[in-house]
Order: structure tokens, then C-alpha cells, then sequence
């Protein structure tokens, strides 16, 4: 309407008519919703997740020229050769030995507490022991690993308490056994996996307890029903079903033991973990193609430990 | 019935929930081989007891006998007793056959019998072939079947049923009324089947008892609770029932105690109709008629202020009487259709 002064009314109709034309629009061209609604999304694994992992495994397959310390540009397989050498196969076994009793002693800690926590809590205690599992994440992470490396130490309080029950002696004994011992709990690998349990404990039991809620009590009924001891109906029924939760809280653990350097560097003797040599090589070292190969053997044993669990039925409940 | 042998026996059973009495004082004797529903609304502690002969749930106080032994402590896994669930709580990790054969897996029968049963199962509930599928991949009705069989196949003494037909749309659930009944029938197990549906209830069982409020309000054949109810509650609640009392009673029969009578007994007759000696009437106004096909439904309303309800099949024939909304009717019926009923037990 030329001319016309603009009525706020008839403004305020017209902004109100344009909202219902766009939600017309929406309606007649679903197609066109989805794509609003999945484009950041898809932005951002697109690019900054699959382009990133993409340039990663394109730089493991450079070749890196140890005298200039230039980067080379040339398809060549001598990184993840060079995985092969006594000293590397050395940090991949350590880190993956440790991911695997990492994710073993978190599954064993993790499954009871969270039957307790489905089964037999109820309103407050549920509430605590929920707040308990999550609030430690709250903080931060290199406080709490150094604040274990002083619970740890030789002066520490586990040392001091085990003293006062007479079980210094166990401890020492315990400290000389060889790969796991050390000069004192903080500077073993006993120590290190006490810590990474600690840290990576939430991470299975938040799976584990969603999955246990989401089993019908009347399953657990009818395999009782039909003649199965608690045992039996553990072990044919509640495990069964939990198990991909499990997997789920085993790939966190795992996969996050496998690529962390903080612990390892804070807790535990010198030798390396993958982490902490991939930082070594593409920091200290500049040797990108290296510390790629390197990544990409965490992925690799992910892939080969979902391939096993997949095949051994752990999604069958899915 | 009395030469026959119980196989469950309620005593005296409480259930509390706190400050609440789920069941509250039951005693019920269900016989061998028969078919017996406890029928209520939602909350009258019907499945509280139900639950209790499986062994998931146990009685505040009181005992329950299961073939003259008391079980009121055993687990379910000590009992010989199954139970079909509501939501059939079928093993999604299993396929058909091992669902169907669990009980004999944990038993650690040989394979081949258990594969054998299995089969024979399967027959009966009419799923051959079925064995490899996953719950997953059947329907409602088929998995109901799963449930049933998996339930049967050791023979439990007794067969425990939760509203098992509840999830199911109605031409299936009355197809598998008649086949549960069909295969109770075969098997010889008795079944104790749980419901709030009374046409179920009436469909399917030999004796049946009406729940309401932890209480047993009466226990009989379906006809007899029908034709005569015991209580306003169980007339109420089985089938459509007029319940007249007070001054309007004793106007009627001569008598201030509480009577019922069902809608289809009645007869509308006109305002100068002369009844016979075994009839009794009372006049009123047509208030609303409703045509239902099969039968019409009129609402009376008698001259003491109560609503009557009355039924009348559609015949074809004359009719009667001017049935038109505003006139005044004469509604008769026989003396012996008026059943008196207790407030409640």
C-alpha cells in the first residue's frame, strides 16, 4: 500500500501472516526443513571431525625427512613400518595392556554399583549416588590426577594407613613385582591404572546404568518365573541385555586410556604411552607423519575390538 | 465341586503397601483344572495376588497353599508355577525357539528333547516355523503365542495370566479368548487369568471371582454372578445392572432390602397394563431411548426419582407400547429377577 502510513496493527498482522507463509513453506517442503535442521550439524562433523581424521591419515602416508626436518609430500607406508620397531611395538602393547585392565577393573566396579543404583536405590540414595558419580567430572581433571600422584606418593596416605595396619610390608612386596611395581605406588603401573580407573570410572557407569533402566523388571520376572536362580538369570538374561551398555562404557575407557598423556606423564616410571609419544613426536620432534601413524593405531584397535564384540553377539539385544 | 482336588488356596491374605491394603483379607480356593479369572477394576489387588501365587510378590501376613503345600515364601524359581505376562516380557536376545524353550534350557534337558518340544509347541500354538525369528519380528498376537508356549512347555501345575490380551486390538483378542480356552481345554492345566474385562471374564472362565478393593466381593460360575450378583459392586461391575433400594423398594417388593435387577428382564408395557401375580411393577417416564441395533437401550424415570435401565431386542414385531420420550410407561418384570444384594463386602 504506497502511500499509506504503516498502521502498527496492520504491521504487527503482516509480520504474523509472514510467520504463517514460512510455516506453510515448511510444511509443503520437508525437505528443505531437514536440511535446515541437520546443516551445522553436518558442518561440523563433516569438516571439523571426518576432514581432520581424513588429514590426519593423509599425513601418516607423508614422508618426513629426518636431516632437514622438512615434511614431504610423497605417498610412502615407512611410518607405519617403522610402528613396527622393538621400541614402538613396546608403547603400543604397554598402552593397550593398560587400556584392557583399565576397562576390565572399571566394568567390574561399574556393573555392580549401577544394579544397585537401578535395582534397590530409590529417591534419595538414587539422587547421591548419581551425584557421586557425577560430580568428580566436574572438576578439573589435572587437579584430581595430581592430587593422586600426592595420595600415591611414598609419604602419602595410602602408605601412611597401610603402616598403621601393619601392611607395609604387603605393599613393598606388592611394589617388587616386576612390570607392576615401582619405587612407590605413584612412580608403578599399578598406580597409573589406579588413577585411570579413578578418572575414567563415570564414563562406564553412566552407560551401564541407562542400559540397566532400560531392562523391564518383568524380564528379570519371568526367567526367575521359569525356573532361573539369580545367577542364571544374570548370566542368560541381565548380561545379555546390558552388554552393549557395557561395550558402550568400555569403548570410553578404553579409547580414552589409549590417547591420553597426562596420567602417564604425572604417574608411573618413564616409559611411554601412545599419547605421550605422539606429543613427543609432533611437538619435540616435528615429525607429524610419525605421531599420525601412531594415532591411527588407537583406531585400529578400536575397530578390531568392535569387530570382536559385534561378532561375539554383544549387540545382538540392540 | 468339593471331591475336587485345590490347587490354590488362599488364607487370610494380606498384602500392604505401607499405609495401603492391596489385598486385604482374601480366601479363595481355585480348583484343579479349571479355568479361573479374578476379575476387578484397576487397583482391587487382583494382580497383587496374582503375583503372589507366582512367588514376585509375598503376603504381610496370611498363607497360600499351592497343592496343599504352603508356598507363601518360596521364590518363583521354587515353584511350579508360570506365568504369562502383560507385556509378555519376551527374551529379546533370543529367537522364538530358545524363548519357548528356556525353562528347559535351565533345567539342562538334552538338546534334542528341548528342540523336540519346542516343536511340539510351536504346534500347538499354531507358529511352526517360527522357530528362528526374533520377538522382534513378530506380531502382537504372535507374540502372545511365544509367551503362552513358553509358559507351558515343562507343564507347570498351574498357569498364571496377566491381562495377556490387553495390547491386542478386539477381533484378535476374541479369537484368542476362544483359543486359550481351546488349549486350557487340551493341556488340562489349570489357569488363573487376570482381567478388567468382565466379557472376557465371562467368555472364558469356569468360576471367577469379582475383586474390589483387596476384597473378594464374590466367587461362582459366570452365569451365577450374573444371575445373581451378591453384591451392588459385583452387579455393577458385571454386566449393567439397576440397583433400587429405600422407600422405592419396599414400594416394589414389599421390602426395604436392597434388590438389582438386569435391564433385559424388564418389560415396558403400557400405563394401564395389568401384571400377574408373579410380576411387579413401577410406572414412570421415558426419558431418553437409545437404538443399538441388536437391542434397543431406554432410560425410565420411576416416579420414587431412581433411573431405570431397561433392554429390549429389536424383534421386528408391534411394538407394545409408545415408547416416545415424555410418556409415561409401565415397567414390569418377575418377582424372581429381583436379586437382593449387600453393600458391599
Amino acid at each position: 500500500m504506497p502511500g499509506v502510513a504503516v498502521n502498527p496493527e496492520t504491521s504487527k498482522r503482516s509480520f504474523a501472516s509472514l510467520g504463517k507463509r514460512l510455516s506453510r513453506y515448511f510444511h509443503s517442503h520437508p525437505g528443505f526443513s531437514i536440511f535446515l535442521l541437520l546443516a551445522l550439524p553436518l558442518l561440523w562433523v563433516g569438516v571439523v571431525y571426518f576432514g581432520s581424521l581424513g588429514a590426519l591419515v593423509l599425513q601418516s602416508f607423508f614422508h618426513y625427512d629426518s636431516y632437514s626436518g622438512h615434511i614431504i609430500k610423497t605417498f610412502t607406508v615407512e611410518n607405519y613400518i617403522q610402528l613396527l620397531s622393538a621400541s614402538n611395538l613396546d608403547i603400543i602393547f604397554r598402552t593397550t595392556a593398560m587400556a584392557v585392565a583399565v576397562t576390565l577393573a572399571s566394568a567390574l566396579i561399574a556393573f555392580p554399583l549401577a544394579y544397585f543404583s537401578v535395582r534397590y536405590a530409590t529417591g534419595r540414595l538414587k539422587a547421591l549416588l548419581y551425584l557421586a558419580v557425577i560430580l568428580p567430572l566436574w572438576s578439573s581433571y589435572i587437579v584430581r590426577v595430581y592430587s593422586w600422584k600426592l595420595i600415591l606418593a611414598r609419604e602419602g596416605i595410602i602408605s601412611w594407613f597401610l603402616a598403621q595396619l601393619g601392611l607395609s610390608g604387603l605393599l613393598e612386596n606388592i611394589l617388587k613385582i616386576p612390570g607392576i611395581g615401582g619405587p612407590s605406588l605413584s612412580m608403578s603401573m599399578l598406580g597409573m591404572w589406579i588413577v585411570f580407573v579413578y578418572i575414567w570410572l563415570p564414563y562406564m557407569i553412566l552407560p551401564i546404568h541407562a542400559s540397566l533402566e532400560r531392562l523391564p523388571k518383568s524380564m528379570l520376572e519371568a526367567s526367575a518365573d521359569l525356573g532361573a536362580r539369580p545367577f542364571r538369570t544374570f548370566w542368560h538374561v541381565t548380561l545379555p541385555l546390558v552388554l552393549p551398555g557395557v561395550v558402550a562404557g568400555s569403548i570410553f575407557t578404553f579409547s580414552l586410556t589409549m590417547g591420553d598423556f597426562i596420567i602417564p606423564g604425572t604417574i608411573g616410571n618413564s616409559s611411554l604411552f601412545i599419547g605421550q609419544a605422539v606429543l613427543r613426536y609432533q611437538g619435540t620432534a616435528g615429525n607429524i607423519p610419525l605421531a599420525a601413524a601412531l594415532t591411527a593405531v588407537p583406531m585400529a584397535v578400536m575397530a578390531v575390538y568392535l569387530f570382536l564384540a559385534r561378532s561375539l553377539g554383544a549387540f545382538d539385544a540392540l | 465341586m468339593d471331591d475336587k482336588q485345590i490347587a490354590v488356596r488362599f488364607v487370610d491374605v494380606e498384602r500392604h503397601f505401607g499405609d495401603v491394603a492391596a489385598v486385604n483379607g482374601v480366601n479363595l480356593q481355585i480348583y484343579d483344572g479349571e479355568f479361573f479369572t479374578m476379575l476387578g477394576p484397576s487397583g482391587s489387588g487382583k494382580t497383587t495376588c496374582l503375583r503372589m501365587i507366582a512367588g514376585f510378590d509375598h503376603p504381610t501376613s496370611g498363607k497360600i497353599e499351592l497343592y496343599g503345600k504352603d508356598v507363601t515364601g518360596l521364590p518363583p524359581y521354587d515353584r511350579d508355577v508360570h506365568t504369562v505376562f502383560q507385556d509378555y516380557a519376551l527374551f529379546p536376545h533370543m529367537t522364538v525357539g530358545e524363548n519357548i524353550g528356556y525353562s528347559l534350557m535351565i533345567k539342562r534337558r538334552p538338546k534334542d528333547e528341548i528342540h523336540k518340544r519346542v516343536t511340539d509347541m510351536l504346534e500347538l500354538v499354531r507358529l511352526t516355523g517360527m522357530a528362528k525369528r526374533k520377538p522382534s519380528q513378530l506380531s502382537g498376537g504372535q507374540r502372545q503365542r511365544v509367551a503362552l508356549a513358553r509358559a507351558l512347555i515343562d507343564q507347570p501345575k498351574v498357569l498364571l495370566l496377566d491381562e495377556p490380551l490387553g495390547a491386542l486390538d478386539l477381533k484378535l483378542r476374541q479369537q484368542m479368548q476362544i483359543e486359550l480356552k481351546n488349549i486350557q481345554q487340551r493341556v488340562g492345566i489349570t489357569f488363573i487369568y487376570v482381567t478388567h474385562d468382565q466379557e472376557e471374564a465371562l467368555t472364558m472362565s469356569d468360576r471367577l471371582a469379582v475383586f474390589n478393593q483387596g476384597r473378594v466381593e464374590q466367587v461362582g460360575a459366570p452365569s451365577e454372578i450374573y444371575e445373581n450378583p451378591a453384591t451392588i459392586f459385583a452387579a455393577g461391575f458385571v454386566g449393567t445392572s439397576n440397583v433400587i433400594s429405600g422407600a422405592l423398594a419396599e414400594k416394589i417388593t414389599g421390602s426395604a432390602q436392597t434388590f438389582t435387577v438386569r435391564p433385559e428382564k424388564i418389560d415396558l408395557r403400557p400405563l394401564d397394563a395389568r401384571i400377574g401375580k408373579s410380576e411387579c411393577l413401577a410406572d414412570g417416564v421415558m426419558r431418553d431411548r437409545v437404538y443399538l441395533g441388536m437391542y434397543t437401550r431406554y432410560i425410565v424415570t420411576l416416579d420414587g426419582g431412581s433411573e431405570l435401565t431397561v433392554v429390549e431386542q429389536n424383534l421386528g414385531g408391534a411394538r407394545k407400547v409408545n415408547a416416545e420420550c415424555g410418556t409415561r410407561v409401565r415397567t414390569v418384570w418377575e418377582r424372581t429377577n429381583c436379586h437382593p444384594v449387600e453393600e458391599g463386602r
